[in-house]
């Protein structure tokens, strides 16, 4: 096809967001050394504005063109100026970007229905690699590393009373290296929970396959204590008809960075990714997806929504749809909300919807951080309200339409309840 | 019965060439069952007396009081005078994302009486108060004021205040931005309010249209942060005849609003 046939879009505005101390909005004030530490969404237009011969900052290239490799070492160290870790302070890390992840990684306990199939594999074990490749050099730093894997099989065509629930337990700050397979197989349904717990400094892969026609929800839960730093890539891979539901709720951490992936390899595929992130003072809180129709009448559906609250509480969303040129019938849509409460708090939303063919269904993509200022406040008040209760409301009912979708009411209640503890930390 | 009353009533506002003061002495009694419609230009300052009634942080109070039935208006924080039966339609309702206006309305009215209301009977109060005011059903599910045109901010403004029942209503330019038919609307539902026979009401406006549909008690014209005339409804009528020039023109608005503070004194 030719550049006229071919509708090629790249929408990538940043959301009206508070700016930071110090940043101003002309990208052109600022060295690109600032612009990349200040970690503004603007910052990789500045970087681009000063850079000559394409050494560093932002390649243009579509999503399509990033680097995957299994080998660390085909990954350059970072310097924090690359696209995808400009939000992230490296510093954070605490070495799960530079170190050896030789440290104990988080315990694993799994508990499951009788007809599904749970082991722990060496390196070598077949189904390693089969849904994911590391796209960058945090997650190929586990893959280099990790000793044992958790194998999570749903033979096929069982449908799985209840949920496997995994639990990952840190053990401690020495950096470590995680990985989980979860096979989905042929018209299998299931509903996988992990649930990170403790306090860890962890790079983990998930990999996720999702065979023709099998059912497959994972939630992801990080519930990690104050000093956690956790990177996650969750990468999915959908057969045929496969329908995949994927929540990602990160709740406690120093740094959680969750970059899930979802992968079309057949037609009539559905993947719906919703997420949930409450960020305290301090706090800094990732989430990059990525949506990849590679094929023709696959349908996405993905809504993130976060909450800020207290000084330098900082999240990150960016969602890269892609829609390649074979992907004709494609019918997406991406959205992120943030909701600021306090003063101090920062929210970054970065929606990239690239398109590459023009028979499409429809796609689209929305972002909108709001704030819950005082005239909120002042107007739930004159009708009686007292000031907490009003806080809560709107903040519950802010998060619940995400809640809502999980359908597993044990967990329901239990994320609503930790969004209760969230927001009683505000109170005082 | 209830009284509301204000007594020498100075506000400030702090603005970043430093204090402002925008009300200068205002003095009002309003009782129950009375109706009183308060007139001004723009920039007189009757929404920052409405705010101030309902406590809305901004304003500094510098001297006067407000009490309600002899208890201390100002003392109280802004959940507990809505609680104490004073209500503010306000002339530009905020957003609230996240709050659906089903939760917001049960949350509200448990607040204000103190208990949850009958979940059978408080659907159907719901449901018949907002056919009356011609709001959608579905307006239900929206977030609080999200979305909503003007007219529509201002007909769920008036739903509260039928659904809350308060001792008190303050109505802030309810009028502004209403078509006749809406205005109508909007007017019948305070009037239905007002017939019930507990509220008393303090209705600001900048136009005389909306007095043709509420009847007002008394007029108040209000101009530099001061009552500069006070009547019947009859004032209402001089007032769109002639308009604020007569008041608005340098030394004569301070000279009559100089007299009135010295004969009120
Ligand atoms: N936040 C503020 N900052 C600066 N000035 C303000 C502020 N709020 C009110 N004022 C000023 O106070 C005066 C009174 O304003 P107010 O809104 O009470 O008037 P109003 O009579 O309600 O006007 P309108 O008919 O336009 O609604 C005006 O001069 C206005 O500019
Ligand atoms: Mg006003």
């Amino acid at each position: 096809m030719t550049d006229i046939t071919t509708e090629k879009a790249r929408i990538g505005a940043p959301s009206a967001q508070p700016f930071i101390n110090g940043f101003t909005e002309e990208g052109e004030s600022l060295s690109p050394l600032n612009a990349a530490e200040s970690k503004s969404p603007l910052a990789g237009e500045a970087v681009k504005r000063h850079s000559h011969g394409g050494g560093v900052g932002v390649p243009d290239s579509s999503r399509a063109g990033r680097l995957t490799s299994y080998k660390l070492a085909d990954f350059k160290p970072l310097t924090g100026m690359e696209e995808d870790w400009r939000f992230t302070p490296l510093k954070r890390l605490r070495g799960l970007h530079t170190e050896v992840l030789g440290g104990a990684a988080p315990s694993v306990s799994v508990t499951a229905p009788d007809n599904v199939i749970v082991e722990t594999v060496g390196r070598d074990d077949r189904r390693i690699g089969s849904a994911a490749i590391p796209e960058d050099r945090v997650s190929a730093n586990a893959w280099e590393n990790f000793t044992e894997a958790t194998v999570i099989t749903v033979p096929a065509e069982v449908q799985a009373e209840g949920e496997v629930s995994v639990l990952l337990t840190g053990q401690g700050t020495g950096a470590a290296a995680q990985h989980v397979v979860i096979v989905a197989e042929k018209f299998s349904k299931s509903v996988v929970v992990l649930d990170h717990q403790g306090t860890a400094v962890v790079s983990e892969n998930i990999e996720i396959l999702v065979e023709d026609g099998a059912q497959l929800t994972v939630i992801s839960l990080q519930e990690w204590n104050d000093d956690a730093v956790h990177a996650s890539s969750q990468q999915a891979k959908l057969g045929r008809d496969a329908k995949f539901k994927h929540i990602v709720v990160s709740l406690g951490g120093d740094l959680v960075r969750v970059t899930p992936s979802a992968r079309f390899t057949a037609p009539g595929a559905e993947a719906e990714m919703f997420g949930l992130y409450f960020a305290d003072a301090g706090q800094h809180l990732e989430q990059r997806l990525f949506v990849d129709h590679a094929v023709a009448n696959c349908k996405s559906n993905v809504l993130y929504k976060g909450a800020l609250q207290g000084r330098n509480a900082h999240t990150v969303w960016v969602g890269d749809v892609l829609i390649r040129k074979e992907a004709e019938g494609t019918d997406t849509y991406e959205a992120n909300r943030n909701l600021v409460l306090t003063d101090g708090a920062r929210a970054d939303s970065v929606p990239n919807l690239e398109i590459e063919t023009g028979l499409i269904a429809g796609a689209g993509h929305a972002s909108a951080t709001g704030r819950f200022d005082d005239e909120h406040l002042f107007y739930l008040m004159a009708r009686g309200i007292p000031e907490e209760v009003a806080r809560r409301l709107v903040v519950r009912g802010f998060l619940n339409e995400i809640i809502q979708k999980i359908k597993v009411p044990a967990i329901e209640e239990r994320l609503t309840a930790a969004v209760e503890r969230e927001l009683a930390a505000t109170d005082n | 019965m209830s009284t509301l009353e204000i007594k020498d009533l100075h506000v400030s506002i702090d603005t970043e060439q430093g204090t402002k003061e925008i009300l200068k002495g205002v003095s009002l009694t309003i009782r129950t069952g009375e109706t009183h419609a308060i007139m001004g230009p723009n920039g007189s300052g009757k929404s920052t007396l409405a705010s101030t009634i309902a406590g809305h942080p901004r304003y500094n109070v510098t001297a006067g009081t407000i009490t309600l039935d002899g208890d201390d208006v100002l003392a109280m924080s802004v959940d507990e005078r809505a609680r104490a039966g004073l209500f503010l339609a306000m002339q530009y309702p905020v957003e609230v994302p996240g709050v659906s206006m089903t939760n917001f309305l049960r949350t509200a009215k448990t607040a204000i009486d103190g208990e949850a209301p009958k979940l059978r009977t408080w659907t159907k109060d719901v449901k018949a108060a907002m056919a009356q005011l011609r709001i959608d059903a579905d307006f239900t599910q929206r977030n609080v004021n999200e979305g909503f045109s003007g007219g529509e901010k201002k007909r769920v403004e008036i739903l509260q205040l039928e659904l809350f029942k308060p001792k008190f209503a303050v109505l802030d330019e309810t009028d502004s931005g209403l078509d006749v038919d809406a205005l109508k609307v909007v007017s019948e539902g305070v009037n239905r309010a007002h017939a019930e026979g507990n509220m008393g009401t303090l209705l600001i406006t900048h136009y005389t249209r909306i007095l043709r549909y509420i009847k007002p008690d008394f007029v108040h014209v209000f101009v530099d942060g001061q009552v500069v005339e006070e009547g019947g409804p009859e004032l209402a009528d001089r007032l769109e005849e002639e308009g604020y020039d007569r008041y608005a023109t340098g030394a004569g608005a301070a000279t009559i609003a100089a007299a009135d503070a010295a004969a009120q004194a």
